[in-house]
């Protein structure tokens, strides 16, 4: 075979014998000639044709014939590019996967192969058995393909590492063995392979895939220490990695995204990833964006929360008695793992701290007892530490005190001190009901002075730690959902040596004060059952435990060094006071390649996947056809009509989408002049408009070079303003307000030289006095919009002279007065011109209220709708009024094209200067 | 029956047998407004045709005395010369007339028939006589209905068909209207035989825009419409320059033909308007006078 090519039915490659049969056919054969009866001829006997040309097929046809049946014998034959090798061989096969969470990138292609494999080989009757190298170790059973054939969908993989004892769970006699492996180098593979390779032969198959793995995040330098394995270590690469977790409403959702970038060759990246301390502490898991695997998916436990503590002491501190002071040991202990909060205790409660600690103070007013009791049933801890002045006072004299866990004695006692009988005292080991069992006691922790507990009958139950002889150091009592914890000794050196003593800091650390180092150590997880909540399979999906059984502590403390198991699947585990994350990929863990001997071929790991060319080729052989077929029609001549057709078709199908693409408001807002009107919603007095504008029309149709075409009304909310030169917006006092982005179009669009000509169209009742209600609406409305300051118009204003000379401008009433942009102040009459040269551009806004378009209105027959005024005097202030029609849209198309100089002479003259 | 309904009845009788032919020929004459016309010399006649000094030998009832009364000689009134003529019409009915080279145009023979149908309204609405073959050329308008019965007949079974001189009134017209895609001989034989007669008359060659163009190409057989003619050819396209080229020969030598004998000779194309083909046809009959 050619390298990289072979045929699935070679057989039918014989038809390509044919082929120059079929040649010489088709160049024995020529064309169908047309018959046409024509009378013309007559005039056609005798002529001979130009060319001695054949009368057989041209070669170019001939070759196109050719060359489309080629395609399609060699098509039909099946070829395959780059074919998966078919096993040779007898006897059994076993087929192995390793079912790792580094199989889950790819799984569904291997189990595919799989298949191919396992059909392969019943197809040749050898006997087949599957096995998952994940799964406890059992002798493999051999059986028929189509047995293994339905079984391998139920196959899936595990997130945790193969089982090392199947090198001695195989069975004797021979086999050949496919191994599909996940590529990482696993305990007991070697032993395994040899094992394999004295029963047969073995053939491994591989992903090229990469693989990326997730290490454990940690919380250094203020920001979380990302860092990712990958294997191979290829080219440059860039991942992105995003932590999930809860927001405020409980809906699980990405907090942060950071991307990482691999060097050339490098197999490790990492990167720091800051995060406010509210969006850290509510992290839950860390995954590479695009992996499916549970390699990429790295959860948090309580590692990464850092809790919130509220340090209050007992007033302010002294300089240079810092070592003495109560707060300096607790600072320094709890400073670099937790988030310290300053203040007051009301403050302090209102930023909802975790753990408010209190060093030596005894007494609270009321209401900061109330607010901490509610702040303790939501669940706080208050931490709080003795002192002189808790020996002092003469809390728990008389029944509980609500912040106290137990009933002190007032005075303490001393022991080993210089006034005093008795060595300080030692610590007695923790018993197991305590938090801090298993902690290990260090000799040097002794106790000199301490408050002591009245002896009530549930002291015992409360006590969390104890002296040698029994008296209570650290009692504590749940209130509500949070507790209240007490040492009995002060929180710095005077009372005892415990805050010198890193005991000090795991006791802090067992009451869930201060954060965790990154893996616990086995001391910290002994003594527990750790209950797992949430089990990762080997996608990295998390799914709830449901009644998997808990775990000890010093299994569990193994199963984070060494990698999970089947007994300890990955996820998360609750102890009684914290919880931890087992994950698959620890913050050692090496991704190391499985190197295979040379005998071992291994497949899988070439670029070029399998391609199948027979739909190809096939579509090839069928495209030259059809062009054969024009080709057949152009030679005898029938190709005008058909092509003509052919031509219209396409036409006809291209063309159709063609028409949808077009805005036609822009067309036909475009394609000449369109004074438009905004809709008011008012149906009667945007009919109004529209008539108006029309005759306004007619009237610039008539009389000057502008020939508006039909008038157009515009929403201002969905419409495009910027094609219209001038908008007429009549007020009518149920008009709505614009938007805010109608606001921002409409600002615009004064900004870019459009105007505006406000009509409240109340000029005959706006002289009475008092505001009319379109007045008001005007007002409401403009108050939005960006207006220059405005001003009656003055007589030398440019709209007095844009196209006809005016000096007052009604509508249907002559009353009101119109404002526009104010002219600049500095703004004088020169020597000799008639006019002030006011605003260098086209007023904004024109605002008045003499019903414009009611004077301007025509109907269908070009008569006028509305009566103005009465008699003859009416019909001039009409044409008045369509005269300052006209100079307002003059005035809008050309500036104050009229304030130049160069029309003052003729101006002059007009005006009989 | 009434007189209403017996009038309806004959009306309607009326209206069946008008055929098609004669409703689109009239229609086409209706395009064409013309008043009567004379001979342009003195004669017998309605129309007034000029005033001449009377001379001796003149009657003297033929004076004109108003005339004669304004100036000191006498005057005749002459009359203009206005004496029926006799136009006899030849359609080609061969079965090369039935070719028509696009769905959606009639064959040649119906335009043929139309315009000869239409030209002999024309003419006997003018006072002329026509005929065709086997008909002697009458006046009126019952003549029409004769003309169209010789008309409707079906195509003949040769593939091209010479003119028949036999009906021709000497010093009379003719018209002939054929494609003249056949042998010209008897067309020429035709002509002179007319010319010894004294017949004037015109030609007009009905083609078809597909004999015009000859819009052919790749491999093709021809066959002429009766199948006497053959002619196969690999490469159509080829052809069509030597085509035309034979095409405007045979137009040439018809022009030369009817300039020799003084007919008029004219192409007219079924993808043009008729009016065009008639009207030229109408102004060449009487441009003789």
């Amino acid at each position: 075979m050619i390298s990289g090519l072979a045929f699935a039915a070679p057989a039918l490659l014989l038809g390509l014998i044919a082929l120059p049969i079929l040649w010489l056919l088709l160049r024995a054969v020529p064309p169908a000639p047309i018959r046409r009866r024509f009378p013309g001829v007559a005039l056609l006997l005798g002529l001979k044709d130009a060319e001695a040309e054949t009368d057989k097929t041209p070669l170019w046809l001939l070759l196109l014939r050719a060359l489309a049946v080629a395609a399609a014998i060699v098509g039909f034959a099946g070829p395959v590019l780059n074919p998966v090798p078919k096993a040779e061989g007898t006897g059994p096969l076993l087929v192995l996967f390793d079912g790792t969470w580094a199989d889950a990138r790819d799984w569904q292609r291997r189990v595919d192969r799989a298949a191919v494999a396992v059909a392969d080989a019943g197809r040749a009757g050898r006997p087949v058995a599957v096995a998952v190298l994940t799964d406890a170790p059992d002798a493999p059973d051999f059986q028929t393909a189509e047995a293994w054939a339905a079984r391998l969908a139920g196959l899936s993989p595990k997130a945790w590492v193969p089982d090392a004892g199947w090198a001695k769970a195989l069975p004797e006699g021979d086999f050949d063995t496919f191994w599909l492996s996940d590529g990482l180098d696993h305990a007991g593979r070697a032993d395994l392979l040899a094992a394999l390779s004295d029963r047969g032969a073995v053939r491994v198959f591989q992903s090229p895939r990469p693989l990326f793995a997730l290490h454990p995040a940690r919380f250094e330098d203020g920001a979380v220490q990302i860092s990712v394995s990958r294997l191979p270590a290829g080219p440059e690469t860039e991942i992105e990695v995003i932590a999930r977790g809860p927001d405020p409403a409980g809906i699980d959702r990405e907090l942060a995204r950071a991307k990482l970038t691999f060097a050339a060759g490098e197999a490790r990246a990492e990167t720091a990833l800051t995060l406010p301390p509210e969006l850290r502490n509510r992290v839950q898991r860390f995954e590479i964006l695009g992996q499916r695997t549970a390699g990429a998916v790295s959860l948090t436990d309580d590692s990464l929360k850092r809790r919130k503590l509220a340090l209050i002491g007992d007033g302010a501190d002294k300089e240079g008695l810092q070592l003495l002071s109560a707060m300096h040991y607790l600072r320094q202990a709890l400073a670099p793992v937790a988030d310290l909060v300053d203040g007051g205790l009301t403050d302090v409660l209102a930023a909802k701290p975790d753990v408010i600690v209190l060093a030596d103070v005894p007494r609270l007013t009321q209401t900061e007892t109330d607010a901490m009791l509610d702040w303790l049933e939501a669940g706080g801890l208050l931490l709080r530490f003795a002192g002189p002045k808790t020996a002092a006072a003469d809390t728990g004299l008389d029944g509980d005190t609500p912040l106290m866990p137990v009933r002190l004695r007032q005075g303490g006692r001393s022991v080993g001190g210089a006034m005093s009988w008795g060595e300080p005292k030692s610590l007695a080991p923790f018993p197991e009901t305590s938090p801090f069992f298993g902690l290990v006691v260090p000799e040097d922790v002794t106790v000199s002075s301490q408050v002591l507990a009245q002896p009530d009958p549930d002291l015992p139950q409360r006590t969390l730690a104890a002296l040698a002889d029994g008296t209570p150091l650290v009692t504590r009592r749940e209130i509500g959902e949070g507790q209240v914890v007490l040492f009995h000794v002060t929180a710095n050196a005077e009372w005892s040596t415990l805050p010198l003593s890193g005991l000090f800091v795991q006791m802090l650390e067992r009451l869930t004060v201060s954060t965790r180092p990154a893996t616990p150590k086995a001391e910290d997880l002994a003594g527990q059952i750790w209950v797992p909540e949430r089990v990762l399979d080997a996608y990295g999906q998390a799914v709830d435990a449901g009644e998997t059984a808990g775990v000890q502590g010093s299994e569990l403390a193994v199963a984070l060094t060494e990698g999970p198991v089947a007994a300890r699947p990955p996820g998360l585990y609750a102890g009684a006071e914290r919880r931890v994350a087992l994950n698959v990929i620890g913050a050692e863990t090496v991704l190391a390649a499985a190197a295979w001997p040379a005998t071992v071929p291994v497949e899988g790991l070439d670029a070029a996947p399998e391609q199948d060319l027979k739909g190809g080729l096939l579509a090839l052989a069928l495209v030259l056809l059809a062009v054969d077929i024009i080709a057949a029609l152009w030679i005898s001549g029938r190709l005008r009509a058909a092509g003509s057709a052919a031509v219209m078709l396409i036409a006809l199908g291209l063309g159709v989408p063609e028409a949808h693409a077009q805005d036609d408001f822009a067309l036909t807002a475009t394609t000449g002049v369109v004074l438009a009107h905004v809709l008011t919603g008012d149906p009667q007095v945007d009919e109004i408009a529209q008539a108006g504008l029309a005759g306004l029309g007619d009237r610039l149709r008539e009389r000057t070079a502008v020939e508006p075409d039909p008038p157009m009304g515009v929403d201002i909310e969905t419409d495009e303003l910027a094609f219209f030169p001038f908008l007429y917006w009549p007020i009518t006092a149920t008009q709505g307000q614009p938007s805010d982005a109608a606001y921002a179009k409409l600002n615009r669009y004064l900004q870019t030289g459009g105007m505006v000509l406000f009509d409240t169209r109340d000029g005959d009742m706006a002289g009475l006095g008092g505001a009319t209600p379109e007045s008001e609406t005007l007002q409401r409305i403009a108050s939005g919009l960006d207006i220059p300051p405005l001003e009656p118009i003055p007589n030398d204003h440019v709209l007095t002279r844009s196209f006809y000379l005016l000096q007052d401008f009604p509508g249907r009433y002559t009353d009101s007065s119109i404002w526009v942009e104010a002219a600049p102040a500095d703004a004088e009459l020169s020597e000799g011109m008639p006019f002030r040269n006011l605003n260098d551009g086209v007023t904004p806004v024109i605002i008045g209220g003499n019903d414009w378009a009611a004077a301007w209105a025509v109907d269908q027959s070009g008569l006028a709708m509305f009566p103005v005024g009465r008699g003859y005097a009416g019909e001039r202030q009409r044409e008045i009024a369509n005269r300052f029609g006209i100079n307002i849209v003059m005035h809008v198309l050309t500036g104050n094209y009229k304030s130049d100089q160069v029309h003052v002479p003729a101006l002059l003259e007009r005006l009989g200067e | 029956m009434s007189l209403a309904t017996d009038l309806r009845s004959r009306a309607e009788t009326l209206g069946q047998s008008l055929p098609a032919l004669l409703a689109e020929a009239e229609h086409l004459a209706a395009t064409l407004m013309l008043g009567e016309h004379g001979r342009r010399r003195a004669g017998q006649g309605d129309e007034f045709w000029q005033y001449r000094p009377a001379h001796q030998g003149d009657a003297a009832r033929s004076i004109d005395w108003r005339r004669s009364a304004r100036s000191d000689a006498h005057f005749v009134r002459e009359r203009e010369w206005q004496a029926a003529q006799s136009v006899s019409l030849w359609v080609d009915g061969s079965r090369s007339m039935g070719f028509s080279g696009a769905k959606d145009r009639a064959p040649k023979l119906d335009r043929a028939r139309v315009l000869a149908l239409a030209l002999a309204v024309l003419l006997l609405r003018g006072g002329e006589r026509v005929g065709i073959a086997g008909l002697p050329p009458r006046p009126g308008r019952a003549q029409i209905m004769a003309l169209m019965d010789a008309l409707e007949r079906d195509l003949a079974t040769d593939d091209y068909g010479s003119p028949q001189v036999v009906g021709m009134v000497p010093h009379g017209r003719a018209v002939f209207l054929s494609d003249f895609l056949g042998d010209l001989d008897p067309i020429e034989t035709a002509l002179t035989a007319a010319a010894d007669r004294g017949v004037k008359g015109v030609m007009v060659q009905v083609l078809d825009p597909a004999e015009e163009d000859f819009p052919f190409d790749g491999r093709t057989i021809f066959e002429s419409m009766g199948g006497s003619l053959r002619h196969e050819t690999l490469k159509a396209g080829d052809l069509r320059g030597r085509y035309l080229d034979r095409l405007a020969t045979r137009k040439a030598r018809l022009a030369d033909l009817a300039r020799a004998v003084g007919w008029h000779f004219h192409t007219h194309h079924t993808g043009e308007p008729a009016q065009m083909a008639l009207l030229w046809a109408y102004g060449a009959l009487e441009g003789g006078r």
